[in-house]
């Protein structure tokens, strides 16, 4: 399946914040993953045309995950 | 003594409240509403009607209003309500300026339409995202630096002269009200700074105390940041301290010509 430009900056995201997960202490890893996972589920119902809000998620995602790159934050629940 | 007021009744000459006597003014405002939580319901515009006669004379005692009696989910921000926090710019009527000090025109007959600030990504109704905006302004180093310490070892003087050239560059409150008005601004946000930020960058370019003017010309002198501007002039017209980011640019402009 060919994947459209939005598609790909939404999997570009997801795996950044997997790399993100990697630097964090190895005992909470698990959680990053699965928060990382609940974020994206949350909005899996909205269709792949709605663009706007797409392109919306993709900018808040950004910016949350600059926010949870910060050496201090070591867990999340 | 009852007798005598029986005697007013029958006359018509009852004493009420001098509001209570006018009639319902009803104007109605016309507000963007867009909620992040549900992204895939496109942004709308909301109509409240507001009774002008029971409202402050300003928009955003409207807005208040609005939140407090009609619909607490409506978002804003507002902090000093006169004009010195900058939180409440918003486009009002089809120009940026503050809710604070924009009064409501008071022919009921129109609506109001109020809106966020154009082209930034907006957070929630009418909050803009102003990160960027901040990060402009944080690039251009706003604040004093010098390499030598003041010679009386207490404070950096300054001649009333050299004082008196700051004028019309230290108000700006940093509403961004003139940064979203400017053409050029939406179509380069990346790289061209902006009416607002570029004013701040010139206040510190000519205060007399500051010693590192030559790196801050340097890092206007390339086409992007500065040269955006084409004097559209939108960012004097909308300026709701009435300043004129437009001749300070320009003022850069003509410094930058003789480097």
């Amino acid at each position: 399946m060919k994947l459209s430009g939005l598609q790909k900056q939404v999997i570009h995201l997801y795996r950044s914040c997997v790399r993100m997960a990697y630097k964090k202490p190895v005992e909470y890893q698990p959680h990053w993953r699965k928060f990382t996972r609940d974020e994206f589920d949350k909005h899996q119902h909205i269709p792949k045309k709605s663009f706007a809000a797409v392109e919306h998620l993709i900018r808040a995602g950004t910016r949350r995950l600059e926010m949870y790159s910060n050496d201090q934050i070591k867990d999340i629940h | 003594m009852f007798k005598a007021i029986t005697r007013l009744n029958t006359l018509g000459l009852r004493r009420t409240l001098a509001t209570s006597a006018q009639e319902q003014r009803l104007k109605t405002f016309q507000i963007y509403r867009w909620n992040p939580d549900t992204p895939e319901i496109q942004p709308k515009m909301e109509s409240y009607q507001i009774d002008l006669n029971q409202c402050g004379p300003m928009v955003l005692d409207a807005l208040l209003k609005v939140k407090n009696e009609h619909d607490a989910s409506l978002t804003f921000r507002r902090s000093c309500r006169e004009g010195i926090c900058g939180s409440c710019a918003m486009n009002i009527g089809g120009t940026n300026t503050l809710a604070c000090l924009c009064k409501i025109d008071q022919d009921a007959s129109k609506d109001l339409k109020i809106y966020p600030l154009p082209h930034m990504f907006v957070v929630k109704d009418l909050v803009p995202d102003l990160t960027h905006f901040y990060k402009q302004y944080k690039s251009i180093q706003p604040y004093l630096q010098r390499d030598t310490l003041p010679t009386d070892g207490r404070e950096n003087l300054q001649s009333i002269e050299d004082r008196a050239k700051l004028d019309g560059l230290y108000e700006c409150i940093l509403c961004a009200c003139c940064s979203t008005s400017c053409p050029s601004y939406w179509w380069n946000q990346q790289e061209y700074l902006g009416p607002a930020v570029l004013m701040q960058a010139y206040r510190w370019l000519i205060d007399s105390r500051d010693e590192a003017t030559k790196i801050r010309k340097e890092m206007l002198q390339n086409s992007m940041s500065l040269y955006r501007c084409h004097t559209i002039m939108n960012c004097a017209k909308t300026c709701p301290k009435g300043l004129n980011p437009g001749r300070a640019i320009a003022e850069i402009k003509k410094q930058l010509a003789f480097d």
